[in-house]
């Protein structure tokens, strides 16, 4: 079998579309915290830690929250077999200039917290329970080739069976969020840099 | 003292991110951690950053934080005691 992109999902221009079909759609000029809390109640599965996050962490729960929906993977692989591999821009400078704000009156330890971009690594695994793997990067763009070529690797040498491939970009209001599930499977599209290069891109 | 604990309830709501929380759904005696209303280690620094921004108060001893934030009533009892509500 070989490796396969199962399931897609994007978050842009306060649009989700999950495997290409629009599930949710607000007008640009609504803000993003009102957004993504649309995007909360449309999926419907309370968890009150969303609250508490910031908004890059937001925005990657909410996109794997429709990626794995109606999927268990740590129960199908095993939750050390899980992996999450993501990327941005920007890191977690949106939040650590929220963060800098507080420090010239108190510092906030709930902001504190997320002034590391590999955070919202956590808070997918704590939420569905992986066990598995992970690693976060810092690039200037997209960079197919290397995510694609990262994900294979895991999966060919047995360090994971599922590989939840990200990219999350959020500053000053402008976001995008792009994750998918690679994995080995019969139905998916192969995994190759044009067809994650296509999803990313649709 | 029920006006402080009112102000407290309020106070915490907004400062935790308490969605979905109303001051009524909170009592005085509940249990801030554990099986009340279920706090963290992060919520337990975020409350002394609340008593030290909004009543000077400052911990100076953690030990004394657990008793301290016990429930909204012992936080109240100990503003009052330090005097700045």
């Amino acid at each position: 079998m070989s490796i396969c992109i199962s399931t897609y999902c994007s978050i842009r221009n306060n649009q989700i579309k999950l495997n290409g079909e629009a599930l949710l759609t607000k007008g640009v000029e609504v803000p993003f915290n009102e957004f993504i809390k649309s995007a909360y109640d449309l999926n419907a599965s309370p968890y009150l830690k969303f609250f508490k996050m910031d908004d890059l962490c937001k925005l990657a729960f909410i996109t794997s929250e429709f990626l794995l929906k109606n999927r268990k993977l740590s129960e199908q692989y095993g939750a050390e077999n899980v992996s999450l591999l993501f990327a941005n821009t920007s890191s977690s400078l949106d939040t650590d200039i929220n963060y800098y704000n507080t420090v010239k009156d108190f510092a906030s330890p709930s902001l504190f917290v997320y002034t590391l971009p590999n955070i919202m690594l956590g808070e997918i695994s704590i939420r569905n329970k992986f066990k598995g793997e992970n690693a976060f990067f810092v690039f200037e763009h997209f960079q197919a080739d290397f995510l694609c070529n990262y994900a294979t690797q895991l999966i060919q040498e047995q360090k994971a069976k599922t590989v939840v491939i990200g990219w999350v970009e959020l500053l000053n209001e402008n976001y995008e969020a792009f994750l998918c599930l690679a994995e080995e499977t019969p139905d998916g599209t192969e995994l190759t840099n044009e067809n994650l290069n296509k999803y990313y891109n649709g | 003292m029920d006006a402080l604990i009112a102000k407290l309830k309020t106070q915490i709501i907004e400062q935790l991110n308490l969605e979905g929380v109303s001051p009524d759904d909170i009592s005085p005696d509940d249990s801030l951690f554990g099986e009340g209303l279920g706090l963290d280690s992060i919520d337990a620094l975020e409350l002394i950053v609340l008593l030290e921004k909004n009543y000077g108060l400052k911990i100076e001893n953690p030990a004394d934080g657990k008793k301290i934030f016990a429930t909204i009533r012992t936080i109240a009892e100990y503003i009052t005691a330090h005097g700045k509500a």
